[in-house]
């Protein structure tokens, strides 16, 4: 693998991840394009990712958050529909037909409206889980998709703090990590992964990356044109933090209101600089060890 | 939603005051022991050999007894931490230059069979050449041994150990040298503790000075240090080091005090390593240090590209 430098293979933009992982001859690397901006909520995501992955119930609790019964994203939440509740000033933007409620009596007053944003692993360029998993069980698959192998993983737990999304975890009574896979299962048939599949509206696109960024785009530009000016992409810039995530979205608002984070960046690009701090601290030990000798009296 | 950051007084927006990151799973008192008992091993280990060269018997069989009984407590630990436990050896299954943990389990893996080697010769007596070089083995790895664990922590996404990642190892540094000489004044004859009371005070002094750094430069993350259950962990932390520190420093000649001074060093090492468990663990949990930072970061750098086309 030497046509990659160290710092490539760390952070910043890498145009092909599964050939930096070892795969010689592979298909393109493929993701999701979740377009929030016709998510209308109904979870059939959710539900699919469940049922064909064989995800345990983890929870029935009636949170309070909005629609949300369940949280975010964890060892049995592999897909997460958020429900944003705002109240903001009518604008003359296109109707993207987000429920909303009147908040006055007048027309040009404020309403409340709904967004609502179907959340996933992001299958990072650079990916923290991986980069961090001391198994081997979390690998990078042909499709340049990131997927823990529950037959090799110990539930040493190092991919969880390691995520800068949150989207791993350990799940309680099994031990071992689990997330979004992509459905890897079904990209080998020739699949798209469930939820895709059962999105109704089309807001989860799967497909190849580079041709769901270019549609991104579009998208974008046409949202801009029609008054949407809050519109925005998330995770499709290979320059980011994480070297571009495999799934990313289209957010009509911050990151954080999503749950999100706003600017994340892979912890292992600073592993060669905490590494040479690491020696060094532990050459100190030595070193103060021996003095204490020198001279010392009985 | 919109929440308050009340140490940098910053507001900042979430998503139903969620934090953003996955609490870590890493179990307490299991991980936080396991930091502290590997550390106090790797530098018994480089101290058990220069107290055994320098003609020091007991400091040598407490230091070696010490690296081995660390280790072998720190690899069951680490077991035990496991969701799959029967599955530890999955740990070297590979050698991954960017996991820490496998890094650090390939440290740990030879240290805990060559210190036990040591520590088995000193104790029956038999085969002192091959003990003795099974030690010195232990030894060599002994320096490395009390800092990766620094890297294993720092190397998340948790703000506060990633952003404390250049004075981790240094805080792990001291707690571990400050440990090794503690248990070289308990465990020493008292005409062979100079070397382990110089030890116990520099150790000391490193990881009360290197700490105090960390909190200041780390700003408002700095709190996640100072208060609740982290900051419980390092009052007790300082007063039992300090106190320890000033003991051998005075005291180390004389039995008891040898002993109880020792005993404060290694307990107030331990609290040490709590205090750094718990503070990422607060961290993990508040939206407010993930967000705000990156935020700041984000509307930064917007602003300065702004300002290019400008």
């Amino acid at each position: 693998m030497s046509e990659f430098t160290l710092e490539q293979r760390l952070a910043g933009p890498l145009a092909d991840p599964a050939a930096e992982a070892g795969h010689v001859e592979h298909p393109p690397r493929v993701g999701f394009f979740t377009d929030t901006s016709v998510c209308i909520g109904c979870k059939a995501c959710e539900v699919a990712c469940k049922e064909w992955n064989l995800i345990p119930e983890d929870g029935m609790d009636l949170t309070g958050m909005s629609y949300d019964n369940s949280v975010g994203l964890g060892a049995s939440t592999w897909r997460h529909v958020a429900f944003v509740e705002q109240t903001r000033t009518r604008t003359d933007a296109v109707d993207l037909g987000m429920p909303s409620v009147p908040q006055g009596g007048r027309e040009s007053d404020r309403e409340m409206q709904w967004l609502m944003a179907s959340d996933v692993c992001k299958h990072c360029t650079h990916a923290a889980c991986l980069d961090v998993c001391p198994t081997g069980s979390l690998f990078r698959t042909e499709f340049g998709t990131v997927v823990v192998q529950e037959d090799i993983c110990n539930g040493c737990g190092y991919c969880v703090p390691a995520c800068p999304y949150g989207v791993i975890d350990i799940r309680p009574g099994d031990g071992r990590a689990w997330k979004c896979t992509l459905c890897y299962d079904r990209l080998g048939a020739g699949m798209e992964p469930a939820c895709a599949k059962a999105c109704p509206t089309d807001s989860i696109q799967f497909g190849d990356l580079d041709e769901l960024r270019e549609r991104a785009a579009e998208r974008v530009d046409v949202l801009h044109e029609a008054g949407v000016a809050d519109a925005r992409l998330y995770g499709h810039d290979p320059a980011d933090g994480v070297g571009g995530a495999g799934a990313f979205f289209l957010l009509l608002d911050e990151p954080e209101v999503y749950g999100l984070p706003p600017d994340p960046v892979v912890t292992t690009r600073d592993l060669p600089a905490m590494w040479k701090r690491a020696a060094l601290a532990a050459a100190g030990v030595v070193a103060t060890v021996a003095a204490a000798f020198v001279g010392a009296r009985r | 939603m919109s929440g308050r950051d009340g140490d940098r007084d910053a507001t900042f927006r979430s998503y139903y005051g969620k934090p953003v990151l996955n609490r870590p799973t890493w179990k307490t008192p299991d991980v936080p022991t396991y930091l502290f008992s590997g550390g106090t091993a790797g530098a018994s280990a480089v101290l058990a050999e220069l107290a055994a060269s320098t003609g020091r018997p007991t400091l040598a069989r407490v230091a070696r007894l010490g690296a081995a009984g660390g280790a072998m407590l720190g690899a069951g630990l680490l077991v035990h931490d496991l969701g799959r436990p029967a599955r530890f050896l999955n740990m070297l299954r590979m050698l991954k230059v960017t996991s820490p943990l496998s890094v650090g389990s390939w440290i740990l893996a030879p240290f805990s069979g060559l210190a036990a080697l040591a520590a088995a010769s000193e104790i029956t007596g038999y085969a002192r050449g091959l003990g003795r070089a099974a030690g010195v083995g232990a030894a060599v790895l002994g320096g490395p041994m009390t800092t990766y664990t620094a890297v294993l922590i720092s190397d998340t996404a948790v703000p506060a150990w990633h952003e404390a990642r250049g004075e981790l190892p240094v805080v792990f540094a001291g707690s571990a040298v400050a440990a090794s000489g503690g248990l070289g004044l308990v465990g020493a004859d008292v005409r062979e503790n100079g070397p382990a009371a110089r030890l116990a005070v520099a150790g000391a002094a490193t990881e009360l000075v290197a700490s105090r750094v960390l909190e200041r430069r780390l700003g408002g993350l700095g709190t996640r240090y100072t208060t609740g259950r982290a900051g419980r962990w390092r009052r007790a932390a300082t007063v039992l080091t300090a106190a320890g520190a000033a003991g051998a420093l005075l005291g180390r000649r004389r039995r008891g005090v040898a002993a109880a001074s020792g005993l404060a060093v290694l307990a107030g090492s331990l609290a040490t390593r709590f205090a750094v468990f718990h503070a990422g663990l607060a961290s993990a949990d508040d939206p407010a240090d993930t967000i705000v930072p990156q935020r700041r970061r984000l509307d930064d750098r917007e602003r300065a590209e702004a300002a290019k086309i400008g």
